[in-house]
């Protein structure tokens, strides 16, 4: 079987910069896919590129088996899309915008208004449902927002940043979504700034860095990848008083540990596996803070 | 979910534009403002030409048999203007995207304005003829003849709707859309709308006689009154024609531009 998203080589400059260099990705049906990246490291125009609103300049990319540039009416028929800014109207009501949805995805009127009443209490928005949009707050909206790609069940569904600007009940609520629907069959592309997320949802995670993957993996292989453990030194109250990454050998270990001894008189010390930012700081270079300290251990 | 969503159905053919008519049906019912301006404006323009201006022009009191097929115009061309901002609007807003990642023609989104524009002008146009009935309007037509000044009308509504949508996907913002549509309301004031154009200064009867509304105005007018009809109408159909080519044409290519794959 065809994976999911297949892409191969794929290139695209805006105004001469490079946004993303000769980018190779491979998606399986029915996982959930994490991208991570920095502002400005091209996950936006990735996903523009597979939800065909984007021609790439070479390369090829195919998603549910069909060219998102040759074949890109099959792609849409196949995908679903909640994009990194608003898609919804804001002079219709929620329950409107759902079910214009509905009836754009060939359902009757009475299938609509099924969906309508299913979505808008899925998304916490039954009280909401007769106002306009344009009248919700942002993380209303945003929950509208992803029920009208809930409309009808993609085959891929691409979510860029869903969760940003969610509260906490209803970020739980999509993980949920997301999990039932790659239980369904469902394959999800995402991207997040929030790596936990990535750690709780995915099946696979790539790291973006200026257009380029710099790395791939499942959470913990990317989490081995950055290297030995981290020292962490606590307070009385447990309040964290810092942190120093090692390479994972004893002498490292115990570079962090007197190094630590020197400057505190007291305090508890623990050893933890890295977590998915380490890796996220250390493999996209901006980790300024995590390489001195490393500096600092091996001295 | 509690019901588990449907897949994806293909769409019987016309349903974009049906959804997407009934989505700017709810838009232009929702603002108040564009409501108010296309059903007040007619009523207030009809009083102010009939009772105000009418006097001074034909002291006989006929001049309102004159003015109502101008007034229809004027109106529809005021109607028509906001769908230039209403096609602006959408393209800057965010639903367009989602529009273009779906397998639909997209394009319905301004077939839906369009239509959506006719029904409110239609409606613009039935309040100005009743007004006018009130005041004195005594046009002499048969049921064939009304049927084709409505046909006439709706045309010419039609042709500068699309002009607007046009100059909507045209303007940089629905600010500027909205500047550009004025230059065109100035048109009917150069034609036989208010006044015959023999009461005028050589070259602005010549502006007059070679413009679109010219031709138009006078088909109603002969239609509606008895007017000497001539070549009138062969040379009103002909200029809604060529409008609605131009317009459809231009409006294509900048939609593919704007809503196309960038
Ligand atoms: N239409 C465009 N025209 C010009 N430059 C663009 C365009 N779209 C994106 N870019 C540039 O491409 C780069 C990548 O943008 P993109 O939106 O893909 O980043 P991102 O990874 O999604 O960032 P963020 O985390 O902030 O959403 C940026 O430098 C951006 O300025
Ligand atoms: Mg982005």
């Amino acid at each position: 079987m065809t994976p999911a998203i297949d892409v191969r080589s794929v290139r695209k400059s805006f105004g001469g910069t490079a946004v993303l260099a000769d980018l190779d990705l491979t998606v399986e049906r029915g996982t959930v896919f994490a991208l991570l990246g920095p502002n400005g490291a091209g996950k936006t125009t990735l996903i523009n590129i597979l939800s065909t609103l984007v021609r790439p300049d070479s390369g090829t990319a195919s998603v549910d088996g069909h060219d998102v540039v040759r074949e890109s009416l099959a792609v849409r028929r196949s995908i679903g899309l909640t994009g990194q800014s608003a898609a919804v109207d804001g002079v219709l009501t929620g329950a409107e915008n759902i079910r214009m949805m509905a009836r754009l995805s060939g359902l009757s009127p009475r299938q609509a208004k099924a969906r309508e009443v299913d979505l808008l209490e899925r998304f916490g928005l039954d009280d909401a449902g007769r106002k306009r949009a344009a009248t919700y707050s942002g993380g209303m909206r945003r929950r509208l927002d992803l029920a009208l790609s809930l409309v009808v069940t993609p085959s891929v569904l691409f979510l860029d940043e869903p969760t940003t600007g969610l509260d906490t009940r209803s970020r739980l609520a999509l993980w949920d979504v997301i999990r039932s629907l790659r239980d369904e069959g469902t394959t999800v592309f995402l991207t997040t700034q929030y790596l936990e997320e990535a750690d709780q949802l995915a099946d696979r995670i790539a790291v973006l860095d200026r257009g380029v993957i710099v790395a791939q993996g499942t959470a913990d292989e990317l989490k081995r990848r950055t290297g030995g453990e981290v020292v962490e030194l606590r307070g009385d109250a447990d309040e964290l008083l810092e942190e120093i990454p090692t390479d994972g050998t004893l002498s490292g270990l115990r570079r962090a540990i007197d190094e630590l001894d020197a400057r505190y008189d007291d305090g508890a010390v623990t050893l933890r596996k890295p977590s998915l930012d380490d890796v996220f700081l250390t493999l996209t270079g901006s980790a300024d803070t995590s390489a001195d300290k490393k500096e600092l251990v091996r001295k | 979910m509690t019901t588990i969503a449907p897949a994806r159905v293909a769409l019987r053919p016309g349903t974009e534009e049906l959804v997407f008519l009934g989505r700017s049906l709810r838009h232009s019912l929702r603002n108040a403002e564009a409501l108010t301006m296309s059903i007040l404006l007619p009523v207030m323009l009809m009083l102010l030409f009939t009772t105000v201006f009418g006097g001074a022009i034909d002291s006989t009191g006929g001049y309102v048999d004159y003015v109502v097929p101008g007034i229809i115009l004027l109106c529809a061309g005021f109607g028509a203007a906001s769908t230039a901002v209403d096609v602006a609007t959408d393209m800057e807003n965010g639903i367009m995207d989602r529009f273009r990642t779906m397998p639909i023609r997209s394009w319905a989104v301004l077939t839906g304005h369009v239509v959506a524009s006719l029904v409110r002008n239609l409606v613009a146009s039935v309040v100005v003829v009743g007004v006018g009935l009130l005041v004195g309007f005594r046009p002499n037509a048969t049921p064939l003849e009304w049927m084709g000044a409505l046909g006439i009308v709706a045309l010419y509504i039609l042709a500068i709707t699309y002009l607007f949508a046009a100059i909507g996907l045209a303007a940089k913002s629905p600010a500027a859309a909205n500047g550009y549509g004025f230059i065109l309301l100035f048109l009917p004031y150069l034609s036989s709308a208010f006044v015959p154009v023999d009461t005028m200064p050589e070259w602005l009867r010549w502006i007059s006689d070679h413009q679109p509304i010219t031709p138009v105005i006078e088909t109603i007018r002969g239609l509606l009154m008895g007017t000497e009809l001539g070549t009138r109408p062969l040379w009103a159909l002909a200029w809604i024609a060529l409008i609605l080519a131009i317009s459809i044409t231009w409006g294509a290519i900048l939609f593919r531009r704007k809503a196309g794959r960038r």
